[in-house]
């Protein structure tokens, strides 16, 4: 494959140095553009860990990312994270109204070069299925799901090149959640390199949708899922996690962490 | 005018007074009773320890007298500052004695020296009173400050993560926060600058008068100190919520919510 990955990460490794416990075993992934994954798995498996740590938002207990082939400098960071971009679980509101909140990323630096345009905001709200009256609307009267919404436009918006979605429609209705879902595939539509995502689903059936690969996080552990979805697309490529000698290990030092609390790491 | 001299009767009949606050403890059922003859205790132990190193010190006025007898005054004021707040981190304490040592130091030397013009520079009537006022405010604003820094880091965190996935630096994701905290470590300075003399005559100057100084002048040296005090407690906020700041957020622009530990849980740890 002479392709770039736009993402790279080389067996990173997450310890939660407090508890003593692995929160992601060593893992290799590639993420090339028009790649559309899918991670399941069950609450607590490391699929959040796994996308904070892509988005280089914790420190690594080990291993590399990088991006377009290249390591991410300190100083690039904010724009690695422009062009690969996280979107958490819940969404975070900020004081005023939504527009405000769409505003709110043009006033950091990594942005200087765009400039809020309401006439896009509009639509994607009409899109998102909100009425005309939602850019107005006080952002701490949205609910869950609006919020939600409000904070997926914020990041579209934007124009990223990659997406990190952690259950970005969890919090939605049925139907909102599908046009949720229709947003961010406008947005992978457009752009005039491929553009890629990580969707983060508990709901199978979503998986489905929105992964042309489909993977899987068990305790720290990310591997191809077993379904035949994955199978015969081109994008079946390298997501293993490195079979470490003691990955057994490490999964009987999860039950017994209460033994481990006296561990010296998990001084502070 | 002459300074009417107490005898330790004199105090004891004012050390009466604190069955006032115990007979109300005991009426309104405060339980304070331990706790009121402890602080009771405090006040006459340490300020008669006090009077007794000042009386000391200032007949051994050498530089290497005064000089220990700051620092151990500026490194507790170092401990009382790190230890407001519920949650804290490691290395507030080595925070908050940089901070305050450094603002306290330069603000009492512009002070003493090109203000006040003292000489020798350490002589102990105006280098030890003059710090021990600056240090007293400057340790308010910098535990208030970090306080209010480590609470709203904590109340914001989704919103300072989601700043910092956009793409925000270090600073943008905390600016917020750090702006509060440092209004926060300023207000009561700012407070008693806007009510002195008008509600409360502070205790240099009252001092000043009994001791037979005309207000006019007692007056001067107090305006010269509220300024020292208000741009120390400034400086040393800042101060220490920048050091604060950069514990809890890394050069590769990420959030270290993991640092910031709750009070308890750490002297747990550390005992």
């Amino acid at each position: 494959m002479t392709l770039t990955p736009i993402v790279q990460a080389h067996g990173i490794a997450r310890r939660d140095a407090l508890r003593g416990t692995t929160l992601l075993q060593p893992t290799d992934f590639a993420l090339y553009g028009g790649d559309q994954v899918a991670i399941t798995g069950p609450s607590g498996a490391g699929k959040s860990v796994l996308l904070r740590a892509l988005a280089l938002l914790d420190p690594l207990s080990s291993g590399s990312v990088r991006w377009r082939g290249r390591p991410v400098t300190r100083a690039a960071i904010p724009l690695y994270r422009r062009e690969i971009a996280y979107v958490r679980q819940r969404a975070a509101i900020l004081d005023g109204t939504v527009e405000d909140n769409l505003r709110y990323p043009y006033s950091l630096r990594v942005y200087r070069d765009l400039r809020f345009d309401r006439g896009v905001a509009r639509e994607l709200a009409a899109h998102a299925g909100r009425g005309a009256d939602f850019l107005e609307r006080d952002a701490s009267d949205l609910s869950g799901g609006e919020a939600q919404l409000m904070a997926l436009i914020r990041v579209l918006q934007l124009q990223p090149q990659a997406l990190l979605l952690d259950e970005p429609t969890a919090s939605l209705d049925p139907e909102s959640a599908l046009a949720g879902e229709a947003l961010i595939r406008a947005w992978f539509a457009q752009g005039t390199s491929p553009r890629a995502w990580v969707w983060i689903s508990h709901d199978t059936a979503q998986a489905q949708r929105v992964g042309t690969r489909q993977l899987t996080m068990r305790a720290g552990v990310l591997s191809e899922a077993a379904t035949p979805a994955a199978a015969g697309t081109a994008s079946a490529r390298e997501a293993t996690t490195q079979d470490p000698p003691d990955a057994q290990h490490t999964r009987e030092v999860r039950d017994t962490r209460t033994a481990r609390g006296i561990d010296k790491e998990s001084t502070r | 005018m002459t300074l009417l001299n107490l005898s330790l009767l004199d105090v004891a009949l004012a050390a009466l007074l604190i069955v006032v606050n115990g007979a109300l403890s005991l009426a309104l059922k405060l339980d304070l009773e331990r706790k009121l003859a402890w602080a009771a205790a405090r006040t006459v132990v340490q300020l008669l320890a006090i009077g007794y190193v000042l009386g000391w010190v200032f007949s051994h006025a050498r530089w290497y007298v005064v000089l220990p007898l700051i620092s151990v005054m500026t490194l507790i004021a170092g401990f009382a500052g790190a230890g407001r707040g519920t949650r804290t981190y490691r290395g507030q304490r080595v925070d908050s004695i940089l901070s305050i040592w450094a603002s306290s130091w330069l603000i009492a030397a512009v002070g003493l020296f090109a203000v006040i013009g003292i000489h020798p520079w350490y002589e102990p009537q105006y280098a030890i009173p003059i710090l021990g006022m600056i240090l007293g405010n400057t340790l308010t604003g910098v535990s208030l400050g970090v306080e209010r820094m480590t609470e709203a880091l904590t109340a914001r965190r989704d919103r300072v993560e989601m700043a910092l996935a956009l793409g925000a630096t270090r600073w943008e994701a905390a600016q917020d926060a750090a702006r509060d905290a440092v209004r926060a470590g300023m207000i009561p300075t700012l407070n008693q600058m806007a009510v002195v003399g008008v509600v409360s005559l502070p205790g240099m100057m009252t001092g000043q008068v009994l001791a037979g100084q005309s207000p006019l002048q007692a007056v001067r040296y107090q305006i010269v100190i509220m300024f020292l005090i208000a741009a120390s407690s400034a400086l040393g906020t800042v101060g220490a919520v920048l050091l604060t700041w950069r514990r809890l957020f890394s050069a590769e622009h990420r959030f270290l919510a993991a640092r910031l530990v709750e009070r308890t849980r750490a002297a747990r740890q550390a005992g």
